[in-house]
């Protein structure tokens, strides 16, 4: 038997993460030192599976099977496509620059008289949990499997959003604790109940098929030995994709993500958006199309006037903001409205292009909000009015977070340009209509952008601003490499398309779509 | 010789990732390196040049691709490059035009701490325009278009700590963001379509579908150039963007990046010549515009927002021009490159003037500096000559054409056409000899400042002025090279094609009449403001002026419905969205709450009321059973 | 005799028990009233025993019997200590199990 690699790559922070908690909270150091190491080697571990990974070979790869419990048809079954190796390299990425990002965020708090202790070792051991659950989320091919671990996320999600809250606020401490808990307990309980309304389909998958396992059920249906009357289909399908339309989150289950986003520290919001949120949106390609072809088909209409919605919708929202970091929430769920759309256009363009949309749009997020967490930072508050100014004062930083906005308004050179290009284009080769009104959303992009680095970085330097520190040493070490990364996969993102297009080739052929054929083609 | 062309573009992008990423240890060397990299850009143009010339007419394309861009599926875009003799010409006015706008920038930003940067960023244009006039595709040009996009944001909001500049850079860049949507719509429209959107085929392919995608295309295209172009009615963002320093206006502002507008209708003239819908539209939007900018130029007293309104008045002709099909688009390039040359002069003459003016703009303020600035005040005027059409300088040749092809259009529509051509050769000899007169003759106007600081105008140093009299020469020659045996017009046929215009009267007598109208214009304008003082306030004028100092009233219209309108929509969505979609969540968990608040009051603690529940089910429980088995 | 009556007679018992249970409020009282309410029981199970001819429940009523003598002691247990803690002997002061 080979080696596990999928396991260890999952296993290796959850054992960094077991190991971190346990380390003294009076050695707060060693301990954020060994979850950066932890989350090196797990960034190691997935550039082997990168690595390992054959684009054009079997559809999932690396696989690793074993009967958990056999009453019930589930199965311990690992294995990776290349959607699911593109988004485990992005975790595995995005984990140390979060850890480094929020090196000084769970520190005791120093007040006039004392310092008040706080669990920092657990910050850094609930992240790594969170990436363990999430690595293996993406390589899970059980449906069982997937959903212990979709769920089990929500549990240190919660205690990082309500312990370790954002320390910037315009409150009093009490107040802000209210806010954080109310945060916290939103989004545990908005993710439960999309996960209950899942569990009760998941079950009732079961009682269809006879087992958990995505191999077995596609033998299944390839031997026509699956009964499943429309109706039935339709209801899974429906119990699935609210699950994952919260995560995702979908305009109108959208409400908790600001206020996740906004009451979490920049590093959290990230792990939030870019990480655990990629679940939603993955499990839609993976398990919706793959399970449920026709009714996605069959929903596909409404689906897609609601990714709409979320586009526009999100963005407009997010000109009216004045909070920073709720800004950037709904920018993200105008960027998921994109990712949505691009999975059920149902072209391999759109699905491509929503691949890797969830990958860039991972690195534009972390860029612009990890550099927007120090901004906050710097002057203790979120609140977009209170600053002004800032360019003259601190041009890296200025520099960074203008460059982090131009990739959230997707300009051709940086790597969300590409995929939202090729979702506008796949949505439009299947939906005219719905593509042309998508890409009026570059407009509303462009303008929040714009408007949230024209009133905190130009104009006058304003006097609380004055004396503001420009990036320091560890923080240029999180932000240098994501604009690299930016620029590279927007000038080169073929390393990216090759592994992805097989995956999104298999995709299509599950839902029996085929791209439509260029007009003058098809009219000889 | 192929392998040159990404040196074109590699050379102005290492120097700005150079300059930008430098930091401070840069900062002395810092604008020769731009300069010298932006020369160097024009040199590996000039070399290609030469090696073009020496190749028959049919095969001096050259063609380069460094690698796939975007594969996926049929979807196929390469980084490809495609030199023509149409992309040379942009090639040797780009880097040309930069090389000596980076040269008079030394100058004129000597006194600017972050001069670095600001040649940072002119690199950084010049990679950007050149990868747009090189593209192969239109997705690759899209790259480029943005690029150029970003660079006028960064250098229009150059002065980012005056809220204005900041403000006119957003503006500039989400007005072209709309237009930009015309182009992304394209491109998909090309892709489904031909399944490609790399000029050779697509443009070859034109024939395969029908007119109705074709107009849609087109018109797609048209909106993109209306975005980067400033034509009506995305041309608001113009004016404003005077808000950067003045070698900025005069290469992204007038020279090279708003011309793109018109590269992009000529480039794909095989769509428009099959789609006369689209192309009569694009002469109608060249028409407006050409006398929209006229007018607006006409009322300006800020000497850069006259020559911004002249811009756009003249990218409103080279428009017009391209929307005429194959009688036209030589003339476009033409008058495209001749305006490239006289209008640069002449926003660097401005930039000189208000170098000695304390950055003074307003022309009110100025008056008979002719004497304090020889210099300046000679290339200025050949530049004034030149773009008012003065017989035998550049203007007169490539103007005058365009006139001519106009009244060639036909019918109606070219009558049409023709006028207002004619008219706004009128207009532009009116306002452009106000712009002499208030700047050079009279007395002078200004006054100390509020900080008693009075102005003491000097001629600018050499790195200024030389720049100016090379810009100068163009103005004068370049037409008649250009016009005199229709060379240009020959270079140029591989790529565009050529048709000669035929109007309906002979060409002396239009001719004749140009220079009527010109002299006409001159006439009023000295009238008006040569033989009488010209007043330092503003009279208060017209109705018509008072809307043509303020835009035609383009800005107050896009500020009550759009921004207007839009604040109070987002400002609406906000709180719908906190009491509507939130509401609704909060309401089910209050409601949830509220239910188990009532739910606890049975638990009372009291054993005997347990037990009466308990009597109370086990009762009606029996009494279902019982009933169950009745039924 | 008619069985029936006993029937009749027990659930009388019953009744009378379960009404004592639910009204009245010395734990005593209360406790005597459960064990009226077994006894009808009792009574119900040996009559159905005579009428179904088996022995079936008389040897139920045996064990309830037996329920109830453990009970007795139990519940007798608790009342006294109740009793000695709070002085009274009512059911509802002690109304702990309230949140």
């Amino acid at each position: 038997m080979s080696f596990p690699l999928l396991t260890a790559t999952a296993v290796l922070p959850a054992a960094g993460a077991i190991l971190t908690a346990a380390v003294p909270a009076a050695r707060r150091t060693a301990a954020k030192w060994l979850a950066l190491l932890f989350s090196l080697g797990t960034l190691v571990l997935a550039a082997v599976v990168l690595v390992r990974f054959e684009p054009n070979g079997d559809r999932y790869q690396l696989t690793e099977s074993h009967t958990w419990i056999k009453d019930f048809g589930v199965h311990y079954e690992l294995g990776v496509d290349g959607i699911g190796v593109a988004l485990i390299a992005l975790t595995a990425l995005l984990i140390p620059f979060v850890i480094v990002a929020g090196w000084k965020d769970a520190d005791p708090l120093e007040t006039k008289d004392n310092k008040r202790w706080r669990p920092t070792q657990g910050f850094f051991a609930l992240i790594l949990m969170v990436e363990a659950m999430v690595i293996i989320s993406f390589e899970a091919t059980d449906v069982f499997l997937f959903y212990i671990f979709f769920e089990a996320m929500l549990i240190p999600m919660y205690f990082l959003i309500g312990g370790f809250g954002d320390r910037a606020h315009s409150g009093t401490d009490e107040a802000a604790a209210t806010q954080r808990s109310y945060a916290a307990v939103k989004f545990l309980l908005y993710n439960l109940v999309g996960g209950l309304i899942m569990l009760a389909a998941v079950i009732g998958l079961y009682t269809v098929t006879g087992t958990f396992s995505l191999s077995e059920i596609a033998e299944l249906r390839a031997n026509g030995g699956l009964e499943m009357s429309t109706n039935v289909e339709r209801l899974l399908f429906l119990g699935f994709f609210f699950a994952f339309a919260v995560k995702a989150p979908l305009w109108p289950l959208h409400t908790w993500l600001p206020n996740a986003m906004g009451e979490a520290t920049a590093p959290v919001a990230v792990l939030i958006t870019a990480v655990v949120d990629k679940v939603g949106t993955f499990a839609m390609l993976r398990f919706c199309l793959q399970l449920f072809p026709e009714a996605s088909k069959w929903a596909t209409p409404a689906i897609l006037v609601l990714a709409l919605i979320s586009i526009v919708y999100g963005a407009l929202l997010a000109v009216g903001q004045r909070d920073i970091k709720r800004l950037v929430a709904y920018a993200s769920i105008s960027h998921f409205g994109f990712i949505i759309l691009g999975i059920f256009a149902m072209t391999s363009q759109g699905q491509s292009g929503a691949t890797l949309y969830m990958v860039n749009h991972g690195i534009s997020t972390a860029a612009l909000m990890l550099v927007a967490g120090f901004l906050i930072s710097r002057r203790g508050s979120r609140l977009i009015a209170d600053y002004g100014g800032v360019q003259k004062v601190a041009p890296v930083l200025a520099g960074t977070f203008l460059i982090g906005g131009l990739a959230t308004l997707s300009l051709p050179g940086l790597a969300p340009f590409v995929s939202e290009f090729l979702v506008l284009v796949g949505v439009f080769a299947a939906y005219p209509v719905v593509g042309i009104i998508a890409t009026s959303g570059i407009v509303l992009a462009a303008l929040y952008v714009l408007v949230l680095y024209q009133r905190t970085m130009t104009g006058p330097v304003k006097a609380e601003v004055s004396g503001m520190k420009d990036l320091k040493a560890r923080e240029l070490t999180v932000v240098v490499p994501l604009i690299v990364l930016l620029i590279g996969l927007g000038v080169f993102p073929k390393p990216l398309t090759d592994i992805v297009n097989p995956a999104v080739t298999h995709t299509m052929h599950d839902v029996n779509k085929q791209d439509p054929k260029p007009e003058v083609e098809a009219a000889k | 010789m192929e392998n040159l062309i990404a040196l074109l573009v590699a050379a102005p992008l290492l120097g700005a990732a150079v300059l930008l990423c430098g930091g401070r240890r840069l900062d002395r060397i810092g604008h020769w390196l731009g300069t010298v990299l932006a020369a160097g850009s024009f040199l590996i143009g000039a070399v290609l040049f030469v090696d073009m010339i020496g190749k028959g007419a049919d095969d001096r394309a050259l063609h380069q691709k460094l690698f796939s861009w975007v594969p996926v599926e049929s979807f196929q875009a390469d980084i490809a490059f495609q030199l023509d003799q149409l992309s040379m010409t942009f090639v040797l006015l780009i880097t040309g035009v930069g090389t000596l706008i980076h040269v008079y920038s030394i100058g004129y930003m000597e006194h600017d701490e972050r001069r670095r940067r600001f040649f940072g960023y002119l690199n950084l244009f010049l990679a950007a325009m050149l990868l747009l006039v090189l593209a192969d595709n239109y997705l690759l040009l899209y790259f480029g278009w943005e690029g150029v996009g970003l660079a006028s944001y960064l250098l229009i909001g150059f002065w980012q700590h005056k809220p204005s500049a900041a403000t006119a850079a957003k503006k500039a860049f989400l007005v072209n963001r709309v237009g930009d949507i015309g182009l992304s719509i394209a491109i998909m429209l090309m892709f489904t379509t031909f399944g490609t959107f790399a000029f050779g085929p697509v443009l070859e392919a034109t024939g395969d579908t029908g007119e109705g995608k074709l107009t849609a295309i087109g018109l797609m295209l048209l909106l993109a150039a209306c975005g980067k172009s400033a034509q009506v009615p995305l041309q608001s963002w113009l004016g404003d963007a005077m808000e950067g320093p003045t070698p900025v206006s005069a290469l992204i502002h007038a020279a090279t990046m708003v011309t793109a507008g018109v590269y992009l209708i000529v480039r794909s003239g095989a769509i428009f010549d099959a789609a006369p819908t689209a192309q009569l539209v694009v002469t109608v939007v060249g028409a407006v515009t050409l006398l929209f900018g006229a007018i607006v130029g006409c009322a300006k007293d800020d000497i850069k927002k006259a020559l911004a309104g002249s811009t756009m008045s003249q990218i409103g002709y080279m428009i017009l021009a391209a929307g005429l099909g194959p009688i036209g688009y030589a003339f476009a390039i033409m008058h495209l490159v001749t305006h490239g040359f006289f209008k640069a002069g002449l926003f660097l003459g401005a930039g000189s003037v208000m170098h000695g003016m304390n950055d003074e703009v307003d022309m009110r303020k100025y008056g008979g500096l002719r004497k304090y600035m020889p210099v300046t005040f000679i290339t200025f005027g050949l530049g004034y000559l030149a773009l008012i059409g003065f017989p035998g300088l550049s203007g007169f040749f490539s103007k005058d054409k365009i006139i001519e092809a106009a009244f060639a259009a036909g019918g109606t529509q070219g009558w049409i056409l023709g006028a207002a051509t004619l008219l706004g050769a009128g207009l532009t000899a009116f306002y452009m000899t106000r712009v002499m007169l208030m700047t050079f003759f009279g007395e002078k106007r200004w006054q100390p400042d509020a900080d008693g600081n009075e102005p003491h105008p000097h001629e600018s140093p050499s790195s200024m002025t030389i720049p100016m009299i090379v810009l100068a020469f163009g103005s004068v020659f370049a037409g008649g090279f250009f016009g005199i045996g229709d060379r240009f017009v020959n270079w140029l046929e591989p790529v565009t094609k050529f048709e000669h215009p035929h109007p309906p009267i002979s060409i002396p007598v239009i001719t004749g009449a140009t220079i009527a109208v010109l002299l006409l214009g001159v006439a009023a304008a000295y009238l008006q403001y040569g033989r009488k003082p010209i007043p330092v306030v503003a009279p208060r004028g017209s109705l018509l002026t008072r809307a043509a100092r303020r835009d035609l009233l383009q800005d107050d219209f896009n500020h009550v419905v759009l921004v207007r309108g839009g604040e109070h929509l987002t400002r609406s969505l906000v709180y719908l969205d906190h009491k509507g979609v939130d509401g609704v969540v909060n309401g089910t968990a209050a409601a949830v709450g509220g239910l188990s608040g009532r739910l606890r009051k049975l638990q009372n603690g009291y054993a005997r009321s347990y037990a009466v529940s308990m009597f109370g089910g086990t009762a009606i429980l029996i009494a279902a059973t019982l009933l169950m088995r009745a039924v | 005799m008619n069985p029936v009556n006993y029937l009749y007679l027990a659930s009388l018992l019953f009744t009378i028990g379960a009404a004592g249970v639910l009204i009245r409020r010395n734990a005593i009282v209360v406790f005597m009233c459960v064990e009226l309410m077994l006894n009808a029981c009792n009574l119900a199970l040996v009559t159905f025993s005579r009428m179904h001819g088996n022995l079936d429940g008389q040897i139920i009523a045996f064990f309830t019997m037996v329920v109830a003598a453990a009970e007795v002691v139990v519940g007798l247990a608790i009342i006294v200590s109740l009793f000695r803690s709070r002085h009274s002997a009512s059911v509802d002061d002690a109304s702990l199990m309230k949140l």
